[in-house]
C-alpha cells in the first residue's frame, strides 16, 4: 500500500501546520498543506486524501470564539464533502484549534441530539477556568482503546497551549452520553509517581486541579473520538512531542529518540499499511 | 436598523471580567462598589429583522452552552434605572477585528449587514461618588487612549465612520517665518525638529523659491526624526571624561555609533577573515549571521516605550508585531522562529496616591504589556522564549518594552535588489488614522498631556493580518516575485518608500492606497503608521502573479507607485502633485549638529553591609525581590513551544519551574543545529558606572548562552540603548561611555554586534497640584540580546541539579563587588565596587567551559548573576528538587562571607559534574580558576558553610522556592 495522503488544512491564522505536516511526513505519509480557500473554491479536492488534519492556531483570530468561523465553513459550504469524505475509510484529526473547530462543527455530538428539534450544540470548548492562556506539559491517559490514533497506547505526555480548552457541557447527561458511547479518548491525569499527590486531588465533581487538568475540563476530558474510532480531537499538541528533546525533562531523564506524540502519527499512517 | 446583541455568561459560568473589575476597584480603594455584572455586545447595523439576527447569532456570536443572549433595538428606550449601565466602545477607527470578522460571518449567513461594532458593558450596583465612578471608568473599565464610555442607555443610531475627503492642497508659508514662528510650527505641527533643522528646511525652500506643502514638511520631519535617523547617536559628538576636575579623555566623533559599536564588528570580521560568519550587519532591518550552509539567521530587538506608557496592551502588541516585521523585511524576507521580550516597570505595589497625573498604575501597565505581547505572539504562532523584567521607581511614567524577533532566511536571499521601474506594492493591512505622528512622538518626551496629544499614536495590532501576510510573502519570495521588501514601521509609507527609493527615486499615487474608512487626507495616508503593512518592489512582469497569490489567501495587495531613476520623491493624489523632494536633501540634508557629552568619573562610595551570623533571611529576600523572583505567570501565558523547535524551555527542572539561563530552539526540524537566545540587562549598575554596566550586560548575555551549551565563538549580540534626554551633556556622556565599553568588550570577546536600536528622551514630566514642574528620567538602561548557536542540541544542559553525589564546581573568580548588587538593593544601600570584567580572561573561560560541556562532563550549569553564588546555588537546588552542601573554604583569604555569598562578580558559573567525570572536567580548565565547592545531596536543604565550617545558609528547598515564587503568585 502506498503512503497515505494527508491534507493538513490551514485557514487564516492557522499556525501549527508546518510542524504537523512534518510529523506526518516523519511517520511516512505524503502531506499537502492546503489552504481552506482552495477547498471552499472546489470542495471535491478533499476526496483524494485518506487523512484530514486540522492543525492548531488561531483560525480567523478566534475572534468569535475559538474555532467558530472555521467551523461555520465545515457546517456550511463543506458539509456535504466532509460527509462524503468520512463515509470512506478515512481518518480525521483535530489538534487544539482543529479540535475546537471539529467540536463546534458538531462532529462529536451524539446521534440523539442531531435528531431533536433543538439543533444547538450540547457541548463546547470554552475559556480555561483560570481565564487565561496556558502553555504547560500534561500527562494524558488513553480512555478509548478503539481510537485508531491511540492504538496500543496507554498514556502520553504532550504540551497544551490554549486559552479556550475547557470542555463544558449543557448538562450532566451530555457527559454521561459521551462516556457511554466511548467518545472520551483522552483524559488529563496525574503522573503515577505524582510529585505532589495533595495538589492533584479532584474537586467534588471529579475535576482535577491545574496544572494536571490545565483548563478545568469536565470529566478531565482532553480529547474526544467517535464510535468508529477514526476521528480524534484533542487539545494537547502531539506534534510538539515528536522528539525526546522537546520534553521539558529530557536533560534530567536523559531521554533520547522519539517522543510520545510520534506514536499517534505513526498509528494514523499504519492504519493504511 | 441598529441591533444590540448582548451576550452574558450563563448562570453556571463565572463572570471573569466582573471579578477582575471588583478586584482592581478594591485595590484602588474605590469603595461602595457592591456588585458588578459584565457582558459584551455586538452592535449590528443593516436591513435585518430580529428573528434573522437571533438565528444567525446563536452559535456564531454567542456560545449557547456557556452564554446567554438578548437582542434589543437601538437607540435604547430611555430608562432612568439604566444609569447603572456603562458601555465601553472603541473610538471610531480603532482596529476592531472581532467586529470585522463578525460582519463577514453574519454576511455569509445571508444577513444584509452594513456595519458591526463591539462593546463591553457593565452593570454596577452600589453608591459610587462621582469621583470614584470616574476613576473606575478611566482606570479600570476603559482606556481612554482607544476607548470611550457611554453611561446610561445607549442612544446610538448609526455606526458609520469617516466622511468623504475633499481634496485641497495645503502649503505652509515657511519662507517668511522668523525663528519663533519656525519653532512654533515645529512643536504645534508635531514635527519635533530643532530650530537649526527648521532653518535648513526654510533655506531649501527659499532656494527653490516656493513654499513646501504639508506633506513635504511631514516627510522631512519623519525622515529626520530621532526614531528614524538616530541623529543623536549616529551624529557628531564631543565627549569628555572628567575626574577630579581634570579632563582624562577627550574624543570627537563624527558618527559615534559607527566609530564604537560598528567599528568593533568591523575589527572582529577582519580578524576572522575567511571564517567571518557575519552576513549583514547594521544595514538592513535586522542583523544577519550564518546558521549553516543553506540558511542564515536574523535578529532584531526594538523598543515600543512611549506607546506602551499610554496604552500598554496596544503598545506592547504593536511593539512585538512591529519587530516581527523587521526580519520579514530583511533581505528578501525571513521566517520568524522565536521572539523575546524584556520589560522595565516601576514596582507593581506603588501606592495609588503616589501616581503623577496622566500615569497608569505600574501594575496595570505590567498586565497590559504582558497581555499585549502574549496575544500577538501566540496568534502569530511565534514562540516567545526568552525575556527579563526589571523594576525601578524611575520607570513609573516611562516603562520600557523591548521586543525581539529571530528569523531564518535562505542563504541566497539575504539581499534585495530593487530596480527602477519596479512597482511599489503595499501588502497587508489597510491604512487608517492610527499611529499618525508615531515616529516624531516617540522621539519626544512624555508629559501628562501625552495621552491627549498622541491619541493618534496609539494602535492596536491584528496578528492574523500579519500572519496571513507572512504566509503569502514567503511563498512570493520563494517564487521570486519581488525584488526588495521592507516593513512599514515608524513613519509609515513615508519611511518605507523613502528608504527603499533613496538611491533611485520614487513616485507614489496616494489616492490608490486602500483605506480602512474614507476621509483621510493625502498626508495622513502618507504618514499613517497603521499596522501590518509591508512594502515590496515588484518587477512589472510579476505584477499579476504577485497580486493573484496575495488574493488567493485573502491578503490585500495594491500597486501604489513605481520606483524611478529621477532621484526625486514625487507624491501624487489623483491628478495633483502634492509633494516633490530630492532624495538627497531628504536623506543627507539634515544639518550636522555637534552635541556635547560629558562624564564625571565619581569616586567609589562605601557600601556598609551589616554583619550577620547567618544569611538565610538575605538569601530569601533576594530570591523574593522583584527582579529575581519567578516570572512563571508571564512565561506560561506565552506559547513558547509552537513551531515544535523547543529544546531548552524558559522554565526547567523537576517541576518545570526553574529559571533557565537561555532558551534553545531548533529552527529547522531536519537539522540537529540549535539557536540559543539570551539577554543581559542590569540598570542598577548604570548608576555606578555605565562602562561596567555595559560590560556586565554583555558578559551576562554571553554567559547565559554558554551556560546552556552555546559555542562562545559563534555568539552575536544586539544593543538597545534606552536613555533619558540626551540634550543634557551628562546624560549623553553616560551613553557614550557605555558605547565605548561595548566596543572594547566586544572586540576582546570576539563577540560582534550585528544590529541595534536606541530610544532616547525616556523621561516623564508633570506638574504637581501646586504647579511645580517635575521630571523623572529613567536610569540609563542597556539591553544586550544574544544569539548563540549549538552544533548539536543533544549537547545542551539545563541549570537544575540532577543527581545526589555529583560534585559542584564554582568556575571563575570572585571579587569584592557588591556595588549595585541585590544584597545592597534589599538593604537600600548605594555605593560599593561595581562588578568589573576582564574580557580576555572571560573569553578563555567561556571557551574552556564550552569544551567541558561539549565533552558531556557537565550535568547542570548555571550562571552567577543577581544575588551571586547563594542565589545561583538556591535556584539550582530547588529547580532540581535536590539539596546541596557547599563550602566557601579555600576560595579566598581576603573576602568576607557576604562577599563570597552575594558578590555579583562577572564571568562565573556553577557546574554539576558526576564524580567519575571530575578529572575529565577539570582538565578542560587549563587557564581559568575552578574550585570544587561541594556536592549534591539527597536531602531537601541548601547548606553553605564558611571557611571555618560555620553554616551561613541552611534553608529548606521549600522555603527558598516559596520565597522565589511568592511575589507574583497572585498575578
Amino acid at each position: 500500500m502506498p503512503a497515505p495522503r494527508v491534507c493538513v488544512l490551514r485557514a487564516p491564522g492557522t499556525n501549527c501546520d508546518a510542524e504537523t505536516a512534518h510529523a506526518f511526513e516523519l511517520a511516512g505519509a505524503r502531506v499537502e498543506r492546503l489552504h481552506l480557500f482552495r477547498l471552499l473554491e472546489e470542495p471535491r479536492r478533499l476526496l483524494p486524501y485518506q487523512i484530514l488534519c486540522l492543525p492548531g492556531g488561531f483560525s480567523y483570530g478566534d475572534d468569535l470564539g475559538a474555532g467558530v468561523i472555521f467551523s461555520e465553513h465545515l457546517r456550511g459550504q463543506l458539509h456535504d464533502v466532509l460527509q462524503q469524505f468520512r463515509q470512506a475509510d478515512t481518518l480525521l484529526l483535530g489538534i487544539c484549534n482543529g479540535f475546537q473547530v471539529l467540536l463546534k462543527a458538531g462532529l462529536f455530538e451524539g446521534d440523539s441530539s442531531s435528531d431533536s428539534a433543538d439543533r444547538r450544540r450540547t457541548m463546547t470548548l470554552t475559556w480555561n477556568r483560570s481565564a487565561r492562556y496556558i502553555d504547560c506539559w500534561v500527562r494524558l491517559d488513553v480512555a478509548a482503546d478503539h481510537c485508531v490514533f491511540l492504538k496500543d497506547m496507554d498514556a502520553l505526555e504532550a504540551p497544551v497551549a490554549h486559552a479556550e480548552g475547557r470542555l463544558a457541557v449543557r448538562d450532566d447527561a451530555v457527559l454521561k452520553d459521551l462516556l457511554s458511547r466511548r467518545a472520551v479518548a483522552l483524559r488529563y491525569a496525574a503522573a503515577p509517581n505524582g510529585t505532589d499527590p495533595s495538589a492533584a486531588a479532584p474537586d467534588d465533581s471529579g475535576v482535577l486541579p491545574p496544572p494536571v487538568n490545565p483548563n478545568g475540563s469536565v470529566g478531565n476530558v482532553a480529547g474526544l473520538t467517535d464510535a468508529s474510532g477514526r476521528v480524534l480531537g484533542l487539545m494537547p499538541h502531539p506534534e510538539r512531542s515528536l522528539f525526546a528533546t522537546q520534553h521539558p525533562q529530557w536533560t534530567r531523564r536523559q531521554l533520547t529518540g522519539e517522543g510520545d506524540g510520534m506514536k499517534l502519527f505513526r498509528n494514523a499512517v499504519r492504519y493504511f499499511g | 436598523m441598529l441591533w444590540d446583541v448582548e451576550i452574558r455568561p450563563a448562570p453556571s459560568e463565572p463572570d471573569v471580567e466582573a471579578a477582575r473589575v471588583l478586584e482592581e476597584a478594591r485595590r484602588m480603594g474605590v469603595d461602595g462598589l457592591k456588585e458588578i455584572r459584565s457582558s459584551r455586545a455586538f452592535l449590528i447595523q443593516g436591513k435585518i429583522d430580529r428573528t434573522a439576527i437571533a438565528e444567525s447569532a446563536s452559535g456564531l456570536l454567542c456560545d449557547d452552552v456557556v452564554e446567554d443572549m438578548s437582542i434589543t433595538a437601538l437607540p435604547a428606550a430611555d430608562d432612568s434605572a439604566d444609569d447603572r449601565l456603562i458601555h465601553i466602545l472603541f473610538h471610531p477607527g480603532v482596529t476592531d477585528s472581532v467586529a470585522d470578522n463578525a460582519a463577514a460571518a453574519l454576511r455569509r449567513t445571508g444577513l444584509d449587514v452594513e456595519a458591526v461594532a463591539t462593546c463591553r458593558r457593565y452593570r454596577i450596583d452600589g453608591a459610587l461618588s462621582e469621583g470614584d465612578r470616574r476613576r473606575l471608568i478611566t482606570r479600570v473599565l476603559a482606556n481612554d487612549a482607544i476607548e470611550h464610555a457611554v453611561q446610561g442607555p445607549l442612544d446610538l443610531t448609526d455606526l458609520s465612520v469617516g466622511s468623504d475627503y475633499d481634496f485641497h492642497l495645503k502649503t505652509v508659508a515657511i519662507r517668511d517665518m522668523d525663528d519663533a514662528a519656525l519653532e512654533r510650527l515645529s512643536s504645534q505641527g508635531q514635527l519635533y525638529l530643532s530650530l537649526a533643522e527648521m532653518q535648513t528646511i526654510q533655506n531649501h525652500f527659499r532656494r527653490i523659491d516656493r513654499d513646501p506643502t504639508d506633506i513635504e514638511l511631514e516627510t522631512i520631519a519623519q525622515t529626520w526624526s530621532e526614531h528614524c535617523s538616530h541623529k543623536t547617536l549616529a551624529g557628531r559628538i564631543h565627549y569628555r571624561e572628567e575626574q577630579d576636575g581634570r579632563i582624562v579623555r577627550d574624543l570627537h566623533f563624527s558618527n559615534m555609533l559607527k566609530e564604537t559599536i560598528f567599528a568593533a564588528t568591523e575589527r572582529i570580521r577582519e580578524r576572522l577573515g575567511d571564517d567571518d560568519w557575519c552576513v549583514s550587519v547594521f544595514r538592513d532591518n535586522a542583523g544577519v549571521v550564518k546558521f549553516d550552509d543553506r540558511q542564515s539567521v536574523c535578529f532584531k530587538v526594538e523598543t515600543h516605550n512611549h506607546p506602551s506608557a499610554i496604552e500598554p496592551y496596544g503598545g506592547a502588541n504593536t511593539g512585538l508585531g512591529g519587530v516581527i516585521r523587521d526580519p520579514m523585511g530583511t533581505g528578501l524576507g525571513a521566517r520568524p522562529v522565536c521572539s523575546t521580550d524584556v520589560f522595565c516597570f516601576a514596582p507593581p505595589d506603588c501606592p495609588e496616591d503616589r501616581l503623577p497625573p496622566g500615569v497608569l498604575h505600574p501594575r496595570a501597565v505590567m498586565q497590559g504589556v504582558v497581555a499585549g505581547v502574549r496575544d500577538y505572539g501566540n496568534r502569530m504562532g511565534i514562540p516567545t522564549v526568552n525575556g527579563a523584567v526589571c523594576f525601578d521607581d524611575r520607570y513609573l511614567g516611562n516603562p520600557l518594552v523591548y521586543c525581539g524577533n529571530v528569523a531564518m532566511i535562505p542563504a541566497d536571499k539575504t539581499e534585495g535588489r530593487m530596480q527602477p521601474g519596479d512597482l511599489i506594492v503595499t501588502v497587508g493591512g489597510r491604512t487608517g488614522r492610527d499611529g499618525i505622528h508615531g515616529a516624531t512622538f516617540s522621539s519626544a518626551e512624555l508629559t501628562q498631556e501625552s495621552e491627549s496629544i498622541s491619541g493618534g499614536a496609539v494602535q492596536i495590532g491584528n496578528p492574523i493580518t500579519e500572519k496571513m501576510m507572512l504566509d503569502v510573502l514567503l511563498q512570493a519570495r520563494d517564487r521570486g516575485l519581488y525584488s526588495a521588501i521592507t516593513d512599514c514601521g515608524a513613519g509609515g509609507f513615508s519611511s518605507a518608500v523613502g528608504e527603499m527609493g533613496e538611491h533611485t527615486g520614487a513616485e507614489v499615487w496616494l489616492d490608490r492606497c486602500p483605506l480602512k474608512y474614507p476621509g483621510l487626507s493625502y498626508t495622513e495616508i502618507w504618514i499613517s503608521e497603521a499596522q501590518e503593512r509591508m512594502v515590496v518592489a515588484v518587477p512589472p512582469e510579476h505584477r499579476d502573479a504577485f497580486l493573484h497569490l496575495c488574493a488567493s489567501e485573502g491578503v490585500e495587495a495594491t500597486v501604489i507607485g513605481q520606483f524611478t531613476r529621477t532621484g526625486e520623491l514625487v507624491l501624487k493624489y489623483a491628478d495633483h502633485q502634492v509633494g516633490r523632494l530630492p532624495m538627497e536633501f531628504l536623506h543627507d540634508g539634515r544639518p550636522p549638529i555637534v552635541r556635547d557629552a560629558v562624564y564625571h568619573v565619581a569616586p567609589e562610595a562605601p557600601c556598609p553591609i551589616p554583619d550577620r551570623p547567618q544569611w538565610d533571611d538575605e538569601l530569601q529576600a533576594i530570591l523574593g525581590s522583584l527582579n529575581v523572583a519567578s516570572k512563571e505567570w508571564i512565561i506560561r501565558q506565552y506559547d513558547h513551544e509552537v513551531q515544535a523547535g523547543s529544546v531548552i524551555k524558559p522554565l526547567v527542572g523537576i517541576h518545570s519551574d526553574g529559571p533557565s539561563d537561555a532558551a534553545v530552539v531548533r529552527p529547522d526540524l531536519t537539522s540537529a543545529r540549535g539557536l540559543v537566545i539570551a539577554c543581559g540587562i542590569n540598570p542598577h549598575l548604570g548608576d555606578l558606572d555605565p562602562w561596567w554596566m555595559a560590560a556586565a550586560a554583555i558578559d551576562e548575555a554571553v554567559r547565559n548562552c554558554v551556560a546552556v551549551g552555546a559555542d562562545p565563538d559563534r555568539i552575536a549580540i544586539l544593543d538597545n540603548f534606552c536613555w533619558g534626554n540626551t540634550d543634557r551633556p551628562e546624560t549623553l556622556g553616560t551613553l557614550v561611555r557605555a558605547a565605548l565599553a561595548c566596543h572594547d568588550i566586544s572586540v576582546a570577546l570576539g563577540t560582534p554586534f550585528i544590529s541595534g536600536k536606541d530610544s532616547l528622551n525616556n523621561e516623564f514630566s508633570w506638574e504637581d497640584e501646586h504647579g511645580r514642574p517635575h521630571t523623572v528620567a529613567i536610569p540609563p538602561t542597556l539591553l544586550i540580546s544574544a544569539l548563540g548557536q549549538v552544533d548539536r542540541i543533544e549537547q545542551c544542559v539545563t541549570m537544575d541539579l540532577k543527581a545526589s553525589g555529583n560534585r559542584i564546581y564554582l568556575i571563575g573568580r570572585t571579587f569584592d563587588e557588591l556595588g549595585g548588587s541585590h544584597l545592597a538593593l534589599i538593604h537600600g544601600l548605594c555605593g560599593g565596587s561595581v562588578p568589573k570584567m576582564d574580557p580576555h580572561a572571560a573569553r578563555t573561560l567561556f571557551q574552556e567551559l564550552h569544551a567541558a560541556i561539549r565533552s558531556g562532563t557537565v550535568r547542570a550549569c548555571h550562571d552567577l548573576s543577581e544575588g551571586g553564588l547563594a542565589v545561583a546555588a538556591a535556584e539550582m537546588a530547588f529547580s532540581g528538587g535536590l539539596g546541596a552542601r557547599l563550602s566557601l573554604s579555600g576560595l579566598s583569604e581576603e573576602l568576607s562571607d557576604p562577599v563570597l555569598l552575594f558578590s555579583e562578580s562577572n564571568t562565573r558559573f556553577l557546574a554539576e559534574v558526576p564524580e567519575p567525570q571530575a578529572d575529565a572536567f577539570e582538565r578542560h580548565f587549563q587557564s581559568s580558576p575552578i574550585r570544587h565547592i561541594g556536592h549534591v545531596t539527597g536531602d531537601d536543604r541548601l547548606v553553605i558553610e564558611n571557611a571555618q565550617g560555620r553554616p551561613l545558609i541552611d534553608s529548606t528547598l521549600a522555603s527558598l522556592r516559596n520565597a522565589w515564587q511568592r511575589p507574583f503568585a497572585d498575578m
